[in-house]
């Protein structure tokens, strides 16, 4: 649906440098998949959602959608639509002008125009408050007037530029799921952006990870987090201990990636062999969880986090072992 | 002095008489000339009782309607000229693809609200004698649209800048063209911002003495000129009539354009 050849992005400023926002990043999203581009703040994740939707043009590269290059297509000339982070409804209309508006540019038939405001709003259940004005809403149902505006013209592509990081966390989680059923019901591509890992995790077919407008790594939720190819991806989704190889007698050159919830500790006493030794540095209660903090003695720290676990105390002696498997070789 | 309470400007003693006195300057003077515009006495220093008599000899004085009519009409000319170019100048200035010079530019146009209007006033002078144009009202027209386009333009830029790009993004975002994008949705957003922006060029352009004083001719003589005119003839109580006319009409905008700003801040 969207192939991104190779496209680099600077930014021209007045004092420095140029800024490179991306660098020769090359992606293919496919049809009818929820992608998110994933990310800490500033690593090119909105930039390159800027230069699919169009408000930006790429230093260089290309971007083809459905096949064909959108270089020269205006953002009102691309089958893309956005959602925006502050939402941007325009508040002089009420919410079903808000929704009609992209059907109203593109000329379509008053009857038409009706249906799809009515069916757009039924599917983010908002059915009621068509003759209302933004303001009169509550932020959650401003987002879903968002979506509800951005789907009505059926586009090829969805942006969704942080849709979610202005709700509190309640209303996140349910917008999460509905946006997960909206993309299914529609078939229509979903491109996310989010520096929220849990989130990506939750909704994503597929995800990049990006860093200084780089894309680190791109693959599903699962494989990204059980086969981080990085040591930042490793450190940025989900919980990691990166063991410097020479803590463990192993290549100085590798880290070693290990999740909490892999790691076994038991009392030194039971003469238990494993990766190293060390002892509980402390030991936080999770509730289902519990989460012990371990110095080993060649001075690195790490964290295992086990369901019940065993009677340890703060000083105790320990021995850490995981299963092979478990663990991730990456170079520093 | 463990118990002295550390200075506050908020409890400053006589700050409140201070600020009585300062409203007493500012408005006694005009509220005595209001007050005499309603004695019935020739002097302006005695009153005489109350009457209505000066506004009816200001109603029933041809030059001075004369003077009115050439006021509004340039004030209207003036306001709708410096509002359109003000607000192509204003979106220019912040949507346009200008890159560098845009904060020298704004401060080219807000200039003439800081150089001395005397200065103004005769370079404009010497500029319509060496063009060789003597026409009058349109003279007039001229010069007071282009020294209200700063007054109408500083609105309208600001709203522009609060609102951000991002309506308009989401607009082409919609498949909005440019011109519908305008019309759909720039346009009604700014709306309150060049009411605001018109409503302040009209009451500069009603007030202004020094720029009319100099440019306007026998038979496009202004209001404020007008009243000069007679002042110089010795102070009369149609003076404190008209003067009260002109004071009226002026708070009755500036407090129009207020209203308009405030009541159209949405969200």
């Amino acid at each position: 649906m969207i192939d991104i050849q190779s496209v680099s992005k600077s930014f021209v400023t007045r004092d420095a440098d140029p800024v490179h926002a991306l660098n020769d990043v090359s992606l293919e999203i496919y049809d009818n998949e929820f992608f998110t581009l994933l990310g800490p703040s500033g690593c090119g994740k909105t930039t390159l959602l800027r230069l699919i939707a169009g408000f930006e043009a790429p230093s260089s590269g290309t971007i083809r959608i459905a096949g064909s290059d959108v270089a020269a297509l205006p953002p009102q000339k691309r089958p893309v639509n956005t959602v925006f982070q502050s939402y941007a409804l325009f508040p002089h209309m009420s919410v079903a002008e808000n929704v009609a508006f992209g059907l109203e540019m593109q000329n379509a038939p008053k009857s038409l125009i009706d249906e799809r405001v009515r069916e757009a709003l039924e599917m983010v259940r908002l059915e009621g408050f068509a003759t209302r004005r933004p303001a009169q809403l509550s932020g959650g149902q401003q987002q879903r007037v968002a979506v509800a505006r951005a789907l009505a013209p059926k586009p090829s592509v969805l942006l969704l530029d942080e849709p979610l990081s202005a709700l509190d966390l309640k209303l996140r989680k349910g917008m999460q799921s509905e946006l997960k059923r909206l993309q299914r019901e529609t078939g229509i591509t979903f491109v996310l952006v989010t520096h929220d890992q849990e989130e990506a995790l939750a909704m994503s077919d597929r995800i990049a990870v990006m860093r200084s407008g780089d894309v680190l790594q791109v693959g599903t939720p699962r494989d990204i987090y059980d086969n981080p190819q990085d040591r930042f991806v490793a450190d940025f989704i989900g919980e990691s201990n990166l063991l410097p190889g020479a803590a463990l007698g192993r290549d100085p050159a590798k880290t070693i990636v290990v999740r909490p919830e892999h790691i076994v500790v038991s009392p030194a006493s039971d003469g238990a062999r494993g990766h190293a030794r060390g002892a509980v540095s402390a030991i936080t209660f999770l509730g289902s969880d519990t989460l012990y903090e371990i110095v080993l003695e060649e001075g690195a720290r790490l964290q295992s986090r086990s369901r019940g676990g065993a009677a340890l105390a703060t000083g105790d002696r320990v021995v850490v072992d995981w299963a092979r498997d478990a663990e991730r070789e990456l170079a520093n | 002095m463990s118990g002295a309470k550390p200075f506050d400007w908020r409890h400053t003693p006589g700050l409140s008489a201070y600020t009585a006195l300062i409203f007493l300057f500012f408005y006694a003077p005009l509220l005595i000339l209001v007050i005499y515009a309603f004695n019935s006495s020739r002097l302006v220093t005695v009153w005489a009782g109350f009457s209505f008599k000066w506004f009816v000899a200001v109603a029933n004085n041809g030059s001075i309607r004369d003077a009115a009519f050439n006021s509004v009409i340039v004030a209207i000319v003036a306001t709708i000229a410096s509002t359109a170019i003000a607000t192509a100048g204003a979106l220019a200035l912040e949507r346009g693809r200008l890159r560098f010079g845009r904060s020298a530019a704004t401060a080219l146009i807000a200039m003439p609200l800081v150089v001395p209007e005397i200065v103004v006033a005769i370079t404009t002078l010497i500029f319509f004698s060496g063009l060789g144009m003597h026409h009058g009202l349109v003279n007039l027209m001229i010069a007071h649209t282009v020294f209200c386009i700063p007054f109408a333009l500083l609105p309208i830029q600001a709203r522009l800048r609060d609102m951000g790009g991002t309506l308009e993004e989401a607009g082409r975002d919609l498949y909005a063209d440019e011109w519908r994008l305008f019309r759909r949705v720039t346009l009604p957003l700014l709306i309150p911002a060049i009411s605001a922006g018109a409503i302040m060029a009209f009451v500069v352009s009603l007030d202004d003495f020094l720029i009319s004083m100099m440019v306007s001719s026998a038979g496009s003589t202004t209001l404020p000129v007008y009243i000069y005119g007679m002042m110089r003839l010795g102070v009369t109580p149609e003076v404190n009539a008209i003067s009260t006319i002109l004071l009226a009409v002026s708070i009755v905008f500036v407090a129009a354009a207020l209203l308009v700003g405030r009541r159209n801040r949405f969200a």
